[in-house]
């Protein structure tokens, strides 16, 4: 895939390390899927965290558990079963927008997502992940900035077509902005476009919370 | 090039190839044959290269063996090193005994069916290993499914080249040295980080250290890690 745009806001080793490891929420490893599928630098440090996970497998004598006695032959047993619940493959269709992981949850291309406006030409569609942390997709049309509240959880938010601008910087294709609850951006943000993107947040969703900030930031809600 | 100086820690670039995707759907049904005399664990030591490169060339071989000739012995002996490991991964995690008994099961079997896709230029056994364990941990714990990045495509399967291979396994022996010599602390951290489906969070409660405490420490681990995967 080529990049006419090169990413410059990537994800941090916590939240790459917490995907190798296995211990982000869905919504959070959507985001990581999404991003190493635009982002060969973050895969590439994906790949090294999944390697420190074998080596503490691997180095992990004094937390391995003994096996049954006849768990080997229960596996040869598992083994002449056949393959375990080979996922059928999925003839899908390249998508400009979304990358694949996208389109596994939305079940198809863009055209497949289901908006619903929220206002001042602002849509949303709420992907389906566990409870913990939730995942949508924004549509949000050329628009102004409004003052930030300030953020509850973390908040990732990446784009993913047009672009946006904000005091940390211009976001566009592939770009992750991470804000947490001890960042408050004042928002000097603009969109030159129509901006499609790819918000994730562990905030409980509280009404004033339903909306992710940089909608609130640029739809003045 | 990279240009970010503070993505040093690669060991997986070099030598990198190919996709390498565990869970993706597998469309390469025709498996690949090595050329016949290709004894991965023996063949061609590269000069200056160490001789303990703990056994993971080894494993490296008994995954070609298991791939190329359904050797039962080869997968007996990969089996008693990992199982144990895995079943340790899956109670560490919150699986009790029988339920982890049964995973660990499932993840070397896994091991048997998809050994066509291990790449052994793209990642030792111990990891590729992990990242099965861990799929499982989250489809059956956690019961989620985990999105995977976007496949890459990278041209025709082929035998990976002797010298990636060798670079990638000797890398993670690199690496786990690394991980050994790590300060206790930090070892610890970086233990439980992948060890027991902690955030960072949820380890400040347990230890009744602050979070900004674990995550320098963690910070400081990873940096020495980078120091040392130089
Ligand atoms: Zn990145």
């Amino acid at each position: 895939m080529k990049m006419a745009h090169e990413i410059k806001h990537h994800l941090t080793d916590d939240i790459l390390m917490g995907y190798a490891a296995g211990t982000l929420p869905e919504a959070f490893n959507l985001m990581v899927a999404a991003h190493l599928s635009l982002c060969d630098t973050c895969r590439a440090q994906a790949e090294s965290f999944d390697a420190v996970g074998g080596e503490v497998l691997n180095e992990s004598m004094s937390n391995s558990a003994a096996m049954t006695s006849d768990s080997l032959a229960a596996t040869m047993a598992l083994i002449a079963d056949g393959a375990m619940n080979s996922e059928a493959a999925v003839e899908q269709t390249a998508d400009p927008v979304l990358p694949k992981p996208l389109r596994n949850y939305v079940g198809g291309s863009l055209d497949d997502v289901n908006w619903r406006g929220v206002g001042m030409g602002v849509k949303q569609a709420i992907l389906p992940t566990s409870s913990g942390a939730s995942a949508r997709l924004l549509f949000i049309p050329a628009g102004a900035a409004m003052p930030d509240h300030g953020h509850r959880g973390v908040e990732m938010t990446m784009v993913l077509k047009g672009a946006f601008q904000d005091e940390d910087g211009y976001f566009a294709r592939g770009d992750v902005e991470i804000a947490d609850s001890d960042l408050h951006h004042t928002p000097v943000a603009d969109i030159h476009e129509d901006c499609i993107c790819l918000a994730v947040t562990d905030a409980p969703l509280t009404f004033e919370g339903l909306l992710p900030k940089i909608v609130q930031r640029f739809a003045r809600i | 090039m990279l240009k970010e100086p503070k993505f040093i820690f690669d060991p997986l670039l070099r030598g990198r190839r190919r996709p390498f995707m565990l869970t993706g759907v597998d469309t390469t049904e025709t498996q690949t044959t090595p050329p016949p005399g290709v004894v991965l664990a023996r063949a061609e030591r590269p000069k200056g290269m160490k001789n303990s490169d703990g056994k993971r060339m080894l494993w490296v071989s008994h995954m070609t063996r298991i791939r190329d000739h359904q050797d039962q012995a080869a997968f007996a002996e990969l089996f008693d090193h990992f199982a144990p490991r895995v079943k340790g991964f899956l109670i560490k995690s919150g699986a009790n005994n029988s339920l982890a008994e049964e995973c660990a099961q499932e993840v070397m079997a896994t091991c048997w069916h998809k050994a066509h896709m291990f790449d052994p230029a793209r990642a030792s056994v111990a990891t590729w290993i992990f990242t099965i364990a861990r799929n499982r941990k989250i489809d059956v714990l956690r019961k989620e499914r985990r999105p995977e990045p976007e496949e890459l495509t990278w041209g025709p399967e082929e035998e990976p080249d002797q010298a990636d291979v060798m670079a990638i396994q000797q890398e993670s022996e690199i690496l786990g040295r690394a991980i050994a010599e790590l300060p206790e602390a930090q070892r610890e951290l970086i233990q439980k980080a992948y060890f027991g489906d902690f955030t960072h969070s949820e380890i400040a409660d347990q230890t009744g250290l602050p979070l900004g405490t674990i995550k320098s420490r963690i910070r400081l681990a990873l940096e020495r890690l980078r120091h040392a995967m130089k």
